[in-house]
């Protein structure tokens, strides 16, 4: 196809991702070096019978003048990268000249917002992932042992869970799961604990989102599995189970060589996915003990006095480096592969 | 699958269909209890005393004397306002859908006949897209929108959702395109058609089983979105998903809860049904571009 061609046909969807796309991000890029104004205060002296007091207000007129000059916020620099919220280099400084054991450092800096989040959004990739294809997998395979005819019907209830939003997948187990509902009643009154609730405690929090986060996201996998193991060659099966191989060895050295390629590319979809891990923590209403990067950027953002464009904005940028992370080793592999088929 | 030579136990057989028994009782019973806990009251579906109560419907009986009432329904529709957020949904569904579409289907028809070095550039690119969080464009666009005065109406958004879904809908098209033949078009141009023209009468009447696929795609994306609409919608606009978060935060009210359960099960069955039929094209869909490695 022709340059110009080419040009025209891909204009408008060109013209839509890098406007609402692109730009955003170098939008954001420029908002994370702004932070939003100080209030300007003003001293006022008060006199009464008992002698005069100066005190100091807000000088509500010009902190709204200032602020409508200079709607983007007073240029920072690095500062919300830096700052307590962010990476917090200073604080962590203070914490290794001050605590004793390194215990207690790990303890303190685990404390701080963006390390909390980051920590929970890690934790959540790293036991969500490879369950989801552990899990998957099995599925695909019991599945594809089943009769032909009734496979539709278990296909459909299979994939129910991964078509719900995730916020209404969450609120539908919350449901269930909180102390009044069915599985948190019976729970209750099998540990014979009247006060045990999964919201109550942070592991029990943790754990309760990483099982909803394999529920959610197993089904994905199980569909490319499946679909990968229709295309599994039936000759090589034959002759190995000629020669004796077992049910288990015949999935290790036939099916899964297979799909291998299927599998990278499930674990990097469902990576991808569970780095932005959020909608769950506001379904189980679990803002309290389980935060994850995506989450402190809608908190920056819905916050009620003053939206803080600058440390969503920040956290923003950390987490599409973190992205950049995941994404690099794909990245170079493609690359590669691009050049020896050139 | 079936071997001739393969011969399973029946241990085997027993514990896989256990297995999958389990396996689709975790999935699907969580619906079917909320579906059944939608038609009770709140102090039988989220019940202090005793869960059976959600089945006995025991103050179902004492507040409406039936065992099942429609109230958490007809008061979420109305004085909820969920119809006027369902009618949201709708339009922005209806817009982000055929609009993805229409730019999609051109993109990616270019990208798959084009043997530059760019079209794969662009697909690299088009990946990258695809993995940003969305919560992380939200934050880039909050404030020049804000700054232009377009925050909060449905139009902004149909736009945001569209170039989102951009990314994906051309890596779905683009794989669909590569299997239609070359040679169906280049017969075209070679008989003196222009490429827009080979588009047309040659390529449209045979896209439509990709397009479907992208189209279903697209309509549970912008159904299903929370990050962009609750953001960038305000409360007037709100599509049914935020509707459904807002109903969480208001939880004093004793009816409140209720609505929830009620806009949950009214929200999800559309796209169970559509599911339903339309099965084929997403188990497709998920797995074009995945099974070729």
């Amino acid at each position: 196809m022709p340059n110009k061609t080419f040009f025209w046909f891909f204009l408008p969807t060109g013209l839509a991702m890098i406007l609402f796309i692109g730009l955003p991000i170098i939008s954001t890029g420029i908002q994370s070096f702004y932070a939003q104004h100080d209030q300007v205060v003003k001293e006022v002296k008060k006199c009464d019978p008992f002698g005069c007091t100066v005190s100091i207000v807000v000088d509500q007129e010009k902190t709204s003048k200032i602020r409508e000059e200079k709607p983007l916020g007073k240029f920072n620099g690095f500062g919300t990268y830096v700052d307590r919220n962010h990476l917090a280099i200073e604080e962590i400084g203070k914490f290794w000249n001050e605590t004793n054991s390194f215990g207690e450092f790990v303890d303190q800096v685990t404390n701080l917002p963006f390390y909390k989040a980051l920590i929970f959004t890690l934790t959540y990739c790293l036991f969500v992932t490879p369950n989801v294809l552990l899990l998957g997998f099995i599925i695909a395979l019991s599945l594809n042992a089943v009769t032909r005819r009734i496979r539709g019907p278990l296909i459909f209830g299979t994939i129910l869970p991964m078509i719900v939003t995730p916020l209404v997948g969450s609120l539908v187990l919350f449901w269930m799961i909180d102390a009044e509902g069915i599985i948190g009643a019976n729970l209750q009154m099998l540990m014979d604990d009247p006060y045990l609730s999964l919201k109550s405690s942070k592991t029990l929090t943790w754990i309760t989102i990483i099982i909803y986060g394999i529920w959610h996201h197993s089904p994905f996998a199980f569909v490319v599995f499946y679909a990968a193991l229709q295309t599994v060659p039936q000759e090589p099966v034959e002759a190995a189970i000629i020669d004796g191989a077992s049910r288990w060895q015949r999935v290790r050295h036939i099916v899964l060589p297979h799909i291998y390629p299927v599998v990278t590319f499930v674990a990097l979809i469902s990576l991808m996915d569970n780095f932005r891990v959020f909608e769950p923590i506001i379904g189980f209403s679990a803002e309290g003990s389980a935060q994850s990067l995506s989450w402190l950027i809608y908190d920056n953002l819905v916050n009620e006095e003053v939206i803080l464009f600058g440390s969503a904005a920040a956290t923003s940028m950390m987490t599409i480096v973190g992205i950049a992370i995941l994404l690099a080793p794909v990245l170079i592999r493609t690359w590669k592969e691009f050049r020896t088929a050139r | 699958m079936e071997y001739g030579l393969d011969k399973r136990s029946n241990a085997l057989k027993i514990f896989n269909t256990t297995f999958i028994i389990v396996w689709l009782l975790v999935a699907c019973f969580p619906f079917i209890w909320t579906f059944w806990g939608s038609f009770k009251v709140r102090a039988d579906f989220f019940s202090r005393a005793d869960w059976w109560y959600a089945i006995t419907a025991f103050n179902t009986l004492i507040e409406t004397g039936g065992k099942f009432t429609t109230d958490a329904y007809s008061q979420a529709w109305t004085e909820g306002e969920f119809w006027k957020a369902s009618r949201n949904t709708v339009i922005v569904t209806f817009f982000v859908v055929t609009i993805s579409l229409f730019l999609g289907t051109l993109g990616a028809y270019a990208l798959s006949r084009s043997t530059r070095n760019y079209a794969f550039w662009i697909l690299i690119a088009a990946l990258i897209f695809r993995a940003m969080p969305h919560i992380t464009l939200v934050s880039g666009y909050l404030f020049p929108f804000f700054q232009l005065q377009i925050w909060g109406i449905l139009p902004t958004t149909i736009v945001v959702l569209v170039a989102i879904n951009q990314p994906f809908t051309l890596w779905l098209l683009y794989s669909f395109f590569k299997t239609v033949p070359k040679e169906l078009d280049e017969s075209a141009l070679i008989d003196g058609c222009s490429y827009f023209q080979a588009f047309r009468h040659i390529i449209m009447p045979v896209m439509w089983p990709g397009v479907i696929t992208a189209g279903l795609f697209s309509l549970m994306l912008a159904y299903n979105d929370f990050t962009v609409t609750a953001l960038l919608l305000n409360q007037e606009n709100h599509t049914m998903v935020p509707k459904i978060q807002s109903y969480l935060g208001t939880n004093q009210h004793e009816g409140n809860l209720m609505w929830a359960v009620s806009a949950v099960v009214s929200a999800t069955a559309p796209l169970f049904m559509l599911v339903m039929f339309f099965q084929r094209q997403v188990i497709s869909g998920l797995t074009a571009g995945a099974v070729k490695g």
